[in-house]
């Protein structure tokens, strides 16, 4: 399938730049690491690096061009295998099709008998849920965790646009109930992650604005801006963070990585944010204390590295979650973490794909940053934010030598996770990171 | 443990509240004692639901006598009844069972106490509590079951030959030849039935206007109508002036122009009233309203370290309320996670007069009252071919949806075997469920719970059979 790739954001504010130049040309193969554009804001020039491999089908949108928002999709990479030419006529943004089998709908009150697709046994069968709980009701194959909620409450919350995922239940073992859905709908403000936002009202461009000293002018807030500040606010303002850095030797990774795409059967192409993931994730099975939220009376101990990951969209930034990544393996991490970007970034997220979560993983790596620390992403307890991969001059035994070095912070959130805990966390990711075969197990 | 004093926990009464309450207090590792004056098992066990059960169903047998050539059974003889038999008999299930929950408390590691109990003073976070036979008990918490008794009614008094209570009325030496029966509620109905089919003449009065005020307006009519086919008089809307005592019997009188009913006997079957009294609640913040002890939904009183629960809190005076509010009483208490209060509607009550009744959640009339706008389902058991297998036809379930979320508000049954049918809606409505569930859910065939399934469709215009 074809690789979009879209306009960054070089800095949270960024909502438009200028594409300066492309360093690549259409039929080049591109390595993921490759340097293949350069943007320019009114603050600063960056370099855009590849996060895939594959060959440079079409540039979409060409070297000068101003005012190219965030998000915009600028090129196309063909993956191995894949025609340039196929790649370069796609339609903009196409969706993947889904093989869809030849059943019309008839217009009778019978709908015509549909082919009827083998499910293994062990799947568990779709059950034909109420029209008005369809929405709430998680889908058969979905990889979100079975929500346990009661079909009133099911239903009411279907009734009145509820996210039952952001709700915390009442029952017995946390189940949804009515009193729950209808306590939601009573709240003043929804408690659920930033909704996408519909339509932000384009930017206001240093470079088309009179250049008179003091200028400024006011933009409406979108629903999404108005969330994560409501949400980061509480964040910092509640839960007391503290911040532990380490760094980790990633040349290992970065060949296993090769050799696992070079092996890989089928398309799928892991990158390092993929490993990362996985590596957090067997660090939280590990380190089970680091995988909690703190809700006053009680501290909830989430039973899988159910990651968050951050990915900045147009307007904002969304956390669509990767559920018990813990039992996913590289691949379908990687197809996971892919798919949950692109529709992330097309705004096709369902609500329940981005809200909940036990942790987040913010990387601005591909931006250059060598490190940073992130803000919690409330109720959970921790974030990771991980920094580009570079080489760096090491010390070993005495001498000087050179490895990629990326270097990761993890925000954890004191009432929950203490200094040692969260610092036993960061060993166990660092050696997965760094001994990459043994997150394989 | 002999003479062992100090305990986490000291339950007063040993009813289905308080001795449920020490077993489950047993199973957290409290240490727990009981208190029970009299039986083990308290009313309900020795003089309530259950050798109440015991008459039942020797009328329900005496009964059956009656039908058998409809079955082409010839029973040839005269039919009599042995009456001291069956109260033996009823008394002899009372008793096993008492025994069966002294075994239990045995081999929870309950302490017994065989005493009347009194709150103490509270001592640097402490209770005392003073057994009457001497001997002080301390306890960090104490939880007060001692249930209820007969309500009497000012100026009558039940002198337990001619003018009986429950207690009386269960365990008759000789039968009478007419009743009158004051009261239509459970026991009441219950006992009308009792003695309507052991032969006796019985007048049902009832306050209200209509008999089995709490169950919904249909249910009762259809009651009603059984009872009045089988030969029962009633009488609604008749308020007791009095009960004349005379040579040969009793005559109660009614206010207003209600003529007077001549019987042999009359039970008082008027409510129950909270046992609060001598259990050292003066100078307590224990509050006492309109005979029953106030609490919150944990039975937690206004006095530190003091809850109450069951029949001694209020109504509905019903021993499977009593258990539960034990249970969430203790495992609060406790730290115990996942307690939840008793919701509204959430306890079924159940009627075991023939035709039996059983509910769960609101009336009809009371789903108006709140505002709902409602579905309302209904399926005789004319209808069900289990019921006309069974010669025993008669009988009514009626479930109540609220129209917009499709939630079960209530159900309402009356009918053979109903009462054990009732906890299916029970648990549909603990698990919210919807009318969805309910219509997706297979009931086996035949079996008188088809009717609950038909009943559900019903309210959505899909019943098959009927």
């Amino acid at each position: 399938m074809a690789i979009e790739i879209l306009m960054p954001a070089l800095s949270p504010t960024m909502e438009t730049g200028t594409l300066a130049t492309w360093n690549v040309a259409v039929g080049d193969a591109v390595r993921s690491g490759d340097v293949i554009a350069e943007i320019e804001t009114d603050k600063a020039t960056m370099e855009v690096e590849a996060v895939d491999d594959g060959v440079l089908a079409v540039i979409l949108v060409e070297a000068g061009s101003e005012n190219v928002a965030v998000g915009t999709p600028i090129a196309r990479l063909a993956e191995d295998g894949e025609a340039v030419d196929d790649v370069a006529s796609a339609p903009a943004a196409a969706a993947p099709s889904p093989p869809v089998a030849e059943a019309k709908v008839e217009s009778s009150a019978l709908a015509a008998p549909a082919p009827v697709v083998p499910t293994p046994a062990a799947a568990p069968e779709a059950v034909p849920a109420p029209a008005s709980a369809a929405a709430a009701a998680p889908g058969a194959g979905s990889d979100a965790p079975r929500l346990f909620a009661s079909p009133l409450a099911r239903r009411i919350a279907g009734d009145n646009n509820i996210d039952l995922a952001g709700l915390t239940g009442s029952g017995p073992h946390g189940r949804i109930l009515r009193r729950d859905v209808e306590a939601a709908m009573s709240a003043p403000a929804p408690a659920a992650a930033p909704a996408m936002a519909a339509g932000v009202t384009a930017a206001m461009t240093a470079a088309s604005a009179p250049a008179a000293p003091g200028a400024s002018s006011l933009e409406p807030n979108s629903q999404m801006r108005k969330i994560i500040a409501q949400r980061l606010q509480e964040s910092k303002a509640n839960a007391p963070h503290f911040y532990l850095t380490v760094d980790c030797e990633i040349d290992t990774l970065l060949a296993a990585r090769k050799v696992m795409n070079e092996q890989s059967p089928d398309d799928v192409k892991i990158s390092v944010n993929d490993l990362v993931i996985r590596a957090a994730a067997m660090a939280l099975v590990k380190v089970p204390k680091a995988n909690a939220s703190w809700e006053g009376d009680n501290t909830r101990l989430f039973h899988h590295a159910d990651i968050a990951m951050a990915v900045a969209v147009d307007g904002g930034l969304v956390t669509p979650v990767i559920w018990a990544a813990e039992q996913k393996g590289l691949a379908e991490i990687a197809a996971t973490s892919r798919d949950l970007a692109t529709r992330a970034r097309n705004g096709t997220l369902a609500p329940e794909e981005f809200a909940g979560g036990s942790f987040t993983i913010s990387n601005l790596g591909m931006f250059g940053i060598r490190e940073f620390a992130a803000v919690i992403n409330p109720p959970q307890g921790a974030i990771l934010a991980v920094g580009a991969g570079e080489e760096r001059p090491v010390v070993r035994n005495g001498q000087l030598a050179v490895a990629t070095v990326m270097t990761v912070t993890l925000s954890a959130d004191h009432r929950v996770v203490d200094g040692a805990v969260g610092a036993e966390w960061l060993q166990a990711f660092k050696g997965y990171i760094e001994a990459p075969v043994t997150m394989l197990l | 443990m002999a003479g062992e004093t100090n305990f986490d926990l000291v339950v007063i009464g040993g009813g289905p509240g308080g001795y449920v309450a020490a077993i489950r207090a047993a199973q957290l590792k409290i240490k727990v004692a009981l208190v029970e004056r009299e039986h083990l098992g308290g009313i309900c066990l020795n003089w309530g639901c259950i050798p109440t059960k015991a008459l039942l169903r020797a009328a329900e047998l005496r009964h059956s006598i009656d039908e058998m050539k409809d079955f082409g059974i010839t029973v040839s003889g005269e039919v009599s009844i042995d009456l001291k038999a069956v109260v033996k008999r009823s008394r002899n299930v009372a008793g096993r069972l008492s025994t069966g929950v002294a075994h239990l408390l045995k081999k929870n590691k309950v302490t017994v106490f065989d005493d009347r109990a009194v709150l103490g003073k509270a001592v640097s976070g402490r209770r005392e509590v003073k057994l009457a036979g001497g001997g002080v008990l301390s306890a960090k918490h104490v939880i007060l079951a001692t249930g209820a008794r007969a309500r009497a009614l000012p100026g009558i008094e039940a002198d337990g030959s001619s003018i009986l209570t429950y207690r009386e009325a269960m365990v008759p030496e000789t039968m009478p030849k007419s009743l009158v029966i004051i009261g239509s509620g459970a026991i009441g109905s219950e006992f009308a039935s009792f003695y309507l089919d052991m032969g006796v003449e019985v007048t049902l009065i009832e306050a209200m206007d209509r008999i089995l005020p709490v169950e919904d307006a249909e249910i009762s009519d259809f009651v009603k109508k059984a009872f009045i086919k089988r030969g029962m008089k009633i009488i609604t809307g008749a308020r007791l002036a009095g009960i004349d005592k005379g040579k040969t019997g009793v005559t109660a009188r009614f206010e207003g122009g209600i003529a007077p009913v001549s019987a042999d006997r009359a039970i008082l079957a008027v409510g129950i009233t909270g046992n609060t009294e001598e259990l050292g609640l003066e100078g307590t913040k224990v509050t006492v309203d309109r005979g029953h002890i106030v609490t919150d939904q944990w039975g937690a009183t206004g006095e530190p370290g003091v809850y109450a629960i069951g029949d001694v809190t209020g109504p509905p005076w019903l021993a499977h309320k009593a258990s539960h509010e034990g249970i969430i009483c203790v495992e609060k208490l406790a730290g115990e996670p996942d307690v939840h209060a008793i919701g509204e509607g959430a306890v079924p009550g159940c009627t075991y007069c023939r035709p039996q009744v059983a509910s769960v959640g609101m009336t009809e009339a009371a789903a108006k009252d709140a505002g709902h706008d409602i579905r309302v389902g209904r399926f005789p058991m004319l209808a069900n071919g289990k019921a006309i297998a069974l010669g025993d036809d008669q009988g009514l379930i009626k479930t109540i949806f609220d129209k917009k979320t499709g939630e079960l508000l209530g159900a309402h049954m009356v009918g053979p075997e109903v009462t054990e049918l009732i906890q299916g809606y029970a648990v549909a409505r603990t698990l919210e469920a919807t009318e969805a569930e309910l219509m997706q859910t297979i009931f086996p065939h035949p079996t008188l719970s088809e009717a609950m399934h038909e009943s559900v469709l019903d309210a959505y215009g899909r019943a098959i059979h009927f």
